[in-house]
């Protein structure tokens, strides 16, 4: 069900990765390793956590043929549902994992950073689900953009904590859930959201959501009998990402393709794009890529959406880049609208506009590849959140 | 010898170092404040540089941070803040602490900048001794103080080994949680001091929290060779923006009260 597991600190010939946390966090990231390592070696733990994956989530996700899609670009189109796991996005995976983990640990309270509000409305369903109370700490920009998911996470009975400080979106979330950890670190378990930060979410997280890719390269190989040629994810700190490509790395016929969020694409720096236009620094506990000023100051990002608007990307994700196992294109505000309404249009699904950047990353890559090429492209959650976005973006 | 080594050596008696962010609310009125702590008695100084996402720092270090960084402050202008306080204090101990992202980007050169400036010890506050080889090596070479910060759940051992790896002071943690007034400290933090004294006879510092003059002696009384004031004095500025003086005077009277015998 799970890629094999792999802790890893540092990654690429440049190390990135590592443990930058401040001296307050590091006692207790020690007890996150221990407690994930004993873990996932119980079978106890390992079977309740499946059990919950398939009884509370709905996996296995469905891979389906992209008909209509497929026609139109000329080549064969897969879409990996993970839409269509409860909660609506892939974050649910991690965030059961990650939540068994903090019972195992002995933690009452749960503290989580969103976006988007994907990974705040997963961890606020698995803590009712789990009677672990949460709270969730969101941009104050992202708490009036994304509406429908404080609503839900509300009524899963978390508390949601606007944070109005920079530029009021997912980097600054982090932020105050980070500060939170450090004053209540005793009793608390910080859910991350995403495959990136200090040692060791980055390689627990990719081992929660490789489910995605597993079953994904299991699906395609019973319904077609192939490898993917090209697969596509969209990054916002990667966990969908690396979760879909942890099977397909040492595949050297699949290309990684990896859509990060070009926002308005107009020369500014109305942006996200960490992978393609980022440098090299230390910031919310990792080694990575991170888009700032030649100093060092962070820079406030823009992106259409919310769960992609961060300007720092997981390490594992800039070592494959490094090594060039990984392409990663920008995807502008504008071409992720019409993937949005492309899909809605041709297959019935509205994909989130996270993951509307994969997809028009795949349709944009398609003429490119082989005539006979399998493109399989993770829709990693499902839109309706950002319908008020879309008709507000048509100036509707 | 760095300035630090050379005040607790010959300390009669404890110190106090007030924390100011350089810069906030500007340039000006920064070194304003800065001098008018130290000529009313302060033994030395820690100095902040603002950053973006100050991650252990609370809302009210947070906000002056962004002051600073609003009003136009640059890596090279805390440089030229710091010689303009080097040539005014020759014998002043000065302590930086920085967010290691503004390090990493100035990259190893910035080692000597602060060792020509005459900067006596920088600690970063999200820099583990785990991740720090090189950090500690480039502050050796360049003769600048390694301080080390202990935390709450620090373990003995890894405390211990903080200790031994401190150069200048250690920076010990007063309680969890980030910077920001604390009405009142828990027993236990006072007792955890008097528990780190018995492991090291090197300085130790105690910050994050202290705002009243109480707090100060009751962690000098506790066995810590310093202590450390910073967002108490942040607050006053943000309240006094219209006329940065009155902060001034305050702060002017709080580390003057400090020495006067009814402040104990
Ligand atoms: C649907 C969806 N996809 C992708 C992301 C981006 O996160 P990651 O890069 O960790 O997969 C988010 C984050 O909120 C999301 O909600």
């Amino acid at each position: 069900m799970f890629a094999e597991l792999e802790l890893r600190a540092r990654f690429g010939d440049k190390g990135y990765g590592g443990n930058y946390s401040s001296e307050s966090l590091v006692a207790v990231l020690q007890e996150v390793e221990d407690g994930f390592v004993k873990a996932q070696a119980d079978p106890v733990f390992m079977n309740r956590f499946r059990e919950l994956l398939t009884t509370f989530a709905g996996r296995a996700t469905p891979l389906m043929f992209a008909e209509r899609l497929s026609e139109k670009y000329g080549r064969r189109i897969y879409l990996k549902r993970e839409d269509l796991l409860h909660g609506g996005a892939h974050k649910t995976n991690s965030v059961i994992g990650q939540l068994l983990l903090a019972q195992y640990m002995g933690k009452t309270r749960i503290i989580a950073e969103t976006g988007a509000g994907q990974h705040g409305v997963a961890t606020a369903m698995t803590g009712a689900k789990l009677g672990l109370p949460v709270e969730v700490y969101m941009g104050a920009i992202d708490v009036q953009r994304q509406q429908s998911n404080v609503k839900r996470m509300e009524l899963f009975g978390a508390t949601v904590h606007p944070v109005s400080t920079g530029g009021a979106t997912l980097k600054d979330a982090i932020n105050d859930a980070m500060r939170d950890w450090i004053t209540n670190v005793g009793s608390t378990y910080h859910c991350f959201g995403t495959a990136a930060g200090p040692y060791p979410y980055p390689s627990m997280v990719k081992y929660f959501q490789s489910v995605i890719g597993v079953e994904a390269k299991e699906q395609l190989r019973e319904q077609a009998g192939v490898l993917p040629d090209a697969v596509f994810a969209c990054i916002g700190g990667g966990s969908n990402a690396i979760g879909t490509f942890a099977p397909f790395v040492d595949d050297p016929s699949v290309r990684l393709y990896g859509a990060e969020p070009g926002g308005l694409d107009d020369g500014s720096d109305k942006h996200a794009a960490t992978l393609t236009r980022g440098t090299p620094g230390v910031f919310h506990g990792m080694h990575s890529l991170f888009l700032q000023n030649a100093e060092g100051q962070i820079t406030n990002t823009h992106s259409i959406a919310a769960g992609l608007d961060y300007p720092g990307v997981g390490p594992e994700l800039v070592a494959l880049q490094d090594s060039g196992r990984a392409t990663y294109e920008a995807v502008s505000d504008a071409e992720t609208v019409d993937a949005f309404a492309e899909l809605s249009l041709l297959e019935g699904i509205i994909p989130a506009f996270e993951s509307a950047h994969a997809l028009a990353l795949a349709l944009r890559t398609a003429p490119k590849l082989d005539s006979e090429a399998v493109l399989l492209v993770c829709i990693s959650g499902r839109g309706d959140k950002d319908l008020d976005e879309y008709w507000h973006y048509r100036g509707i | 010898m760095n300035r630090f080594d050379k005040t607790f050596q010959a300390a009669d008696r404890k110190m106090f170092i007030p924390f100011f962010t350089l810069g906030d609310p500007n340039r000006e009125e920064s070194l304003a404040l800065i001098r008018a702590a130290v000529d009313a008695g302060a033994d030395a100084v820690e100095l902040g540089f603002p950053f973006s996402d100050p991650i252990t720092d609370g809302p009210i270090n947070q906000r002056s941070m962004a002051r600073s960084l609003k009003a136009g402050m640059t890596y090279d202008g805390c440089v030229e803040m710091l010689r303009d306080i080097r040539e005014i204090y020759p014998d002043l101990p000065i302590g930086l602490l920085l967010y290691y992202n503004l390090l990493f980007k100035r990259g190893r050169s910035a080692y000597a900048e602060l060792a020509d400036i005459g900067v006596d010890g920088v600690v970063c506050s999200d820099l583990p001794i785990d991740e720090s080889a090189e950090h500690m090596e480039l502050l050796a070479e360049h003769g600048l103080g390694c301080i080390q910060m202990v935390a709450p759940n620090t373990p003995i051992d890894r405390a211990t080994r903080l200790f031994d790896t401190s150069s200048a002071f250690t920076y010990v943690i007063s309680r969890f949680g980030t910077t920001g007034p604390s009405a009142e400290f828990e027993d236990n933090s006072v007792q955890r001091i008097e528990m780190l004294r018995s492991l090291t006879d090197k300085p130790i510092v105690v910050g994050f929290g202290v705002s009243k003059h109480s707090q100060v002696v009751d962690f000098w009384n506790a066995g810590a060779d310093g202590v450390i004031v910073g967002s108490h004095f942040s607050l006053l500025v943000e309240r006094n923006l219209d006329d940065v003086s009155l902060a001034r005077k305050e702060i002017e009277g709080f580390v003057r009260g400090l020495r006067t015998p009814d402040a104990a």
